[in-house]
């Protein structure tokens, strides 16, 4: 029988980050609740990625469940319809990134099914095959980041990792919908992870999740010891956060660092969200898309916080509904996406599921308290003793300060993963991380800028070059006609 | 339902400037307890009048800056610079003297380089030496610790140490002097140990790291312990400075001041032993009984070089 295999590591796993209560107890004291197709899907072409996908549909399209209806391109993935009926519109809509192009698909209540969606005989496919057939699945990064998943593990096969890496490490402490999963539908991940193995060609899999999680654990080796496949194991962290930022987990299980600029594969290594590995099962096992994700619900704000599972394209506001709506005392002061620490305040709960909403936090003031009013920072270098990719982040904000480029450079703007833990423990209540964000915003204009300079500059020398040897043809044309001229004015004489 | 919008991170610890600076004024309660206990009420009336008239400046150079006041003279640093110099000075010291010192501190030494986070050095420590520079006589004049310690006024334990030397006499000799106490000076031992106190309960707190104060200790107390043990009759040991002058003051309070110290934490190690290395320098060569001042403003000026050379290795780079 397989044994897991168990690696408590004595040394620090993480340089600095922070210890922070768990919220994570309400949601997870009922088990995952199924919601409703909703009667309108709003399917945002980016899901959450960065990338809009290309839609393949127009008003009026009759969809139905599992049917494509935008093609992936670059850093998005296809996105399939969740429910059966017709396309209302394409067109701008509020998205948790603010606003983007949304197709929006009206429900008949039908639920039919895309004829033709069939399971996957994975293992009988070779990599090459199956890393094709699960690129026609929609999957995307579960863990909020939304890239394509047969995009990262056709990298990986490329440039020969040895491990894959299943995220389990939930970090931010109100989001407990990975735990809810690996609690309820371990078996799903297990077979997800042995499918991207074979599609990825790493020789075997870590699955990483952190102490505070003892009955996904036991889940998980239950399900691990009824697979019986020896290239799989569980790596047991302590709940630190950010560690399930994907180069501090990677420097964590292996004690490698993932060059700055460079992705994983560099080191050996692809990661993946263990709500993906589960995503993966499902496509392969019932022939299914992405179509769902599991969603925590939860905050003071919300009556019965909950994890939910609900059809991408669903409300948030139907998330909250399902969970008792929002409670009146204490009022919710602001709606998150995300978790307290990464998350992203969404402005209204009109916005859709994505593949990349973990959590919905219906915080109230007492669950998050506004910042205090910024005062000076006095260089007191907590930021420093918290951040987890040894940044200074007192000196790069004074160089953020001065727009002083060399410095931002030379403090590493770009190796900041903006996990906000310096905005955490900063005393003068400095929003630092808005602030590197914007840096970073103004370095890559001015690198355009300065891209943009040097092309226009050897376009100019370009034309003065050309200029010059157009004249220097003239020249010499001239040059030999006076010659000419003169020759035959000298035969003449 | 519509929702206010909010930069990531959503949500901070709160753990404010104000907070911090009350913890340190906390732990300096010692401090001025022991110096009220040894010498008198002096020390309570100094403290009060250091606190008056730094917030006086604070207020004065940012209604000249056109700052707004409220939240700047409620984050406690200028009365934290107010105590500490306050701490420093002969309890005995004249009123009128202090007052310059410390509008002096917060005008020059704070406010001339833009204020809270912008000054290059201690602001107290300015204080101080512009005092000791221009006011040797009054500044260097401490009563001797005792039932009687309004009659008695002298020479400190280190200055008398360091004369006695000069004038030939031996280190039993020197010792023996009144000044003189079990460990490092009589009375000053005491007020090191209730910074020491101080210190631990910082320490504890995390409102400082041990990065500064143990290198600082270090930075002194090794090069002490070598001289005395190559020569005992020239250098007095490591307990003796130690326990004497402003070490334990200068070490969690004053060098540990982190707007003029380093800002890394290799910096602050090298920060840390600058100053108790000078300091160590100044006692035992230079023309000042204590050097825990001039090694902090020396060490200020040595910080944009050590923020340079100690930038550490970004997670991911060779």
């Amino acid at each position: 029988m397989h044994r897991a295999g168990f690696r408590m590591s004595a040394r620090p796993v993480l340089r600095g980050g922070l210890r922070l209560e768990s919220h994570k107890a309400r949601p997870l004291e009922h088990s995952v609740q199924l919601l409703p197709a909703p009667s309108i899907a709003v399917l945002a072409l980016d899901q959450g990625s960065g990338e809009e996908a290309r839609a393949v549909v127009t008003p009026g399209t009759r969809v139905r469940v599992g049917t494509r209806v935008a093609a992936g391109i670059g850093a998005a993935a296809d996105l399939h319809s969740p429910v059966s009926g017709e396309v209302r519109a394409v067109e701008l809509r509020p998205t948790a990134s603010g606003q983007g192009t949304c197709i929006v698909v009206a429900s008949d209540g039908r639920d039919e099914r895309e004829p033709g969606l069939a399971p996957l005989n994975w293992s009988t496919l070779d990599g090459a095959a199956l890393l094709e057939a699960l690129a026609g699945g929609g999957l995307a990064g579960f863990g909020g980041a939304a890239f394509p998943t047969a995009g990262k593990l056709a990298l990986a096969r490329v440039a020969g990792v040895e491990l894959l890496l299943l995220n389990g490490a939930e970090c931010e402490p109100w989001i407990c919908c990975d735990d809810a999963l690996l609690r309820e539908r371990a078996s799903d991940v297990v077979l997800g992870t042995r499918v991207m193995l074979a599609a990825c060609g790493a020789t075997r899999a870590t699955i990483a999740l952190e102490d505070d999680k003892p009955e996904a654990r036991a889940a998980l080796e239950a399900a691990l010891a009824a697979a019986g496949d020896a290239r799989l194991a569980i790596v047991v962290l302590p709940a630190v956060f950010p560690l399930g930022a994907e180069g501090l987990l990677i420097a964590a299980v292996t004690g490698r660092e993932v060059p700055t600029g460079a992705l994983p594969p560099e080191v050996g290594v692809v990661c993946q969200n263990v709500g993906t590995a589960a995503a993966v099962a499902r496509y392969v096992s019932a022939g299914m898309p992405a179509l769902t994700r599991l969603v925590t619900v939860t905050g003071s704000g919300v009556r019965r916080p909950a994890n939910l599972e609900a059809r991408i394209g669903t409300p948030v506001a139907e998330l909250v509904a399902a969970c008792g709506g929002y409670g009146d005392t204490p009022p919710a002061a602001r709606l998150i996406a995300g978790g307290s620490l990464t998350g992203r305040a969404l402005a209204t709960d009109a916005v859709p599921v994505t593949k990349g909403l973990n959590c919905v936090l219906v915080a109230t003031a007492a669950d998050l308290p506004w910042r205090e009013a910024q005062v000076p920072c006095i260089r007191c270098g907590d930021c420093a003793a918290v951040c987890p990719v040894a940044l200074l982040p007192q000196q790069l904000h004074r160089a953020a300060r001065a727009d002083d480029l060399a410095g931002l450079a030379r403090f590493g703007l770009t190796d900041c993963i903006e996990c906000g833990c310096c905005d955490y423990v900063c005393p003068s209540a400095i929003p630092l991380t808005a602030g590197f964000r914007a840096a970073r915003e103004r370095q890559q204009l001015h690198e355009a800028e300065r891209r943009r300079a040097v092309e226009t500059k050897a376009r100019y020398e370009r034309h003065r070059r050309r200029q010059g040897e157009q004249a220097e043809a003239e020249r010499r044309a001239f040059e030999a006609a006076r010659r000419r001229a003169q020759s035959d004015g000298a035969g003449r004489a | 339902m519509e929702f206010p919008t909010s930069a990531s991170p959503q949500v901070i610890a709160g753990y404010t400037v104000p907070r911090v600076m009350f913890q340190v004024l906390l732990a300096l309660a010692p401090v001025l307890a022991v110096q009220v206990y040894l010498y008198g009420p002096g020390p309570l009336w100094l403290v009060a009048v250091a606190c008056v008239t730094a917030l006086a400046s604070e207020a004065l150079a940012l209604a000249l800056r056109r700052r707004p006041s409220q939240a700047a003279l409620r984050d406690g640093s200028v009365l934290v610079t107010a105590v500490l110099l306050a701490l420093a000075v002969p309890p005995l010291l004249p009123w009128w003297l202090l007052v310059f010192g410390t509008a002096f501190a917060v005008l020059i030494g704070k406010h001339a380089y833009g204020g809270l986070g912008q000054n290059p050095f201690n602001p107290a420590m300015v204080g101080y030496a512009v005092l000791l520079v221009s006011f040797p006589l009054e500044m260097t004049r401490w009563p001797v610790p005792g039932p009687e310690w309004d009659a008695l006024t002298g020479a400190t334990a280190l200055d008398a140490l360091r004369t006695g030397l000069r004038q030939g006499y031996t280190m039993q000799e020197v010792r023996a002097g009144a000044e003189f106490g079990r460990l490092g000076a009589a009375g000053s031992e005491w007020v090191n140990l209730a910074a020491l106190a101080g210190g631990a309960y910082l320490l504890g707190r995390r409102i400082i790291r041990w990065q500064i104060p143990v290198a600082m200790l270090a930075g002194l107390a090794v090069p002490a312990a070598l001289a005395h043990g190559l020569d005992p009759g020239a250098h007095a040991g490591a307990t003796f400075h130690l326990a004497s002058g402003a070490t334990m003051l200068g070490a969690f309070f004053i060098a540990t001041d982190p707007v003029s110290a380093a800002t890394s934490d290799r910096g602050r190690l090298l920060y840390g032993a600058g100053i108790g290395l000078v300091t160590w320098i100044i006692r035992s060569w230079g023309g000042y009984p204590d050097g825990v001042a001039f090694a902090v403003l020396l060490m200020n000026l040595a910080v944009p070089l050590l923020d340079r050379v100690t930038v550490p290795r970004i997670h991911g780079h060779p």
